[in-house]
């Protein structure tokens, strides 16, 4: 795998790791650009399948790891698609966001997000899809998409059930709250949390131990212990696409994309 | 355990160190958007400091109209 920087990530392989790295001003909002990207980036590291033995996927932004899909873009496509083109290019979307998380989340590697600021909605999501998440002190978690007259649409809530009690499931859903990392850890969200800014070197350091294990086993226990919920993951995006022609989400988008504050993110 | 003034004087403390602002330019009726000149991601920022500083939890949605110091004193002061 050769190092590779794109316009909205950059990716490489060191030591036997590779390395995503997320640079998509300003909170790496996952719209098209960004899928696309993603979707070379999946093409890529099946190349490296049965040689690296681990991924990281990171940010590069200080603003955080990723504060979810990219809304304006959403509601930009909302205006200027007909109704009846919308659902459809809506599923087609979240059907390719679904096809490259799947594939992190099942990959023959242990995948580790390694979380600093923000991790919402989507970007709550793509670090679902990991093995583990080390999240520094200053991490948050976030499902905001009630806010916004939805549920979330790239797996959230099937990975989040996979992980955590209902009780929490219902927590973040139905509040819309964001958890800090200390929280996260305390429900057994994040594996661990760290200082300030120390995320990245504890994922590699990580990633180091790993590299001891036998590959083999490794990828055997990981497909045992780590379902794919394929068929909810499948509900979930036509509850979305059911969802998201209900007025009240184009209100709420609107809301988002006419806010003064450039990272509406508050409540 | 701390009284509102000691609440509210912690707070301006860390705003001022982790925003890089004199103490002195911060009052407790301020309004930390506008004086800090952040957006709801460093709000977010000042919450999460706030929460491992003082070693509560305290949900976003609590800050719904909240945008000065004191105020948010108050929110605090209710978790302790």
């Amino acid at each position: 795998m050769k190092d590779f920087r794109a316009n909205t990530m950059s990716w490489g392989l060191r030591d036997g790791c590779v390395e995503l790295r997320l640079h998509r001003a300003p909170c790496n909002e996952i719209g098209s650009e960004s899928l696309v990207e993603f979707e070379r980036f999946i093409a890529e590291l099946e190349t490296v399948f049965g040689s690296a033995h681990a991924l990281i996927i990171h940010s590069e932004l200080k603003s955080g790891f990723c504060a979810g899909a990219d809304l304006r873009e959403l509601f930009r496509r909302s205006q200027e698609v007909a109704p009846d083109a919308r659902l459809t290019e809506l599923r087609e979307f979240l059907q390719r966001i679904h096809r490259v998380f799947n594939r992190i989340d099942a990959a023959p590697l242990t995948t580790i997000a390694a979380v600093h600021g923000v991790a919402f909605g989507g970007g709550f999501e793509l670090a679902l899809t990991c093995d583990l998440i080390i999240a520094d002190k200053m991490a948050r978690f976030c499902f905001p998409e009630l806010r916004l007259g939805l549920i979330p649409g790239f797996g959230g809530i099937p990975r989040l059930k996979r992980d955590v009690g209902n009780a929490v499931v219902r927590d973040l859903l139905l509040t819309g709250r964001s958890f800090n990392a200390t929280k996260a850890h305390g429900v057994g969200l994040v594996s661990q949390v760290v200082a300030e800014g120390e995320a990245l070197r504890v994922a590699r350091s990580t990633a180091a131990q790993l590299v001891k294990f036998d590959r083999a086993t490794a990828i055997a226990a990981k497909r045992f212990i780590k379902p794919i919920p394929e068929e909810e993951l499948r509900q979930e995006i036509e509850i979305f696409c059911d969802m998201f022609m209900h007025p009240a989400v184009e209100a709420g988008l609107r809301k988002f994309v006419e806010s003064e504050d450039a990272l509406p993110y508050l409540p | 355990m701390a009284n509102l003034q000691d609440t509210t004087e912690q707070i301006l403390v860390l705003a001022a160190q982790h925003f890089s602002v004199p103490r002195a330019q911060l009052k407790p009726d301020d309004d930390f958007f506008k004086t800090l000149g952040i957006n709801s991601l460093q709000a977010l920022d000042l919450l999460t400091r706030v929460e491992n500083h003082f070693h509560i939890e305290l949900p976003d949605y609590e800050l719904q109209g909240v945008t000065d110091f004191r105020t948010l004193a108050e929110r605090i002061q209710a978790r302790l």
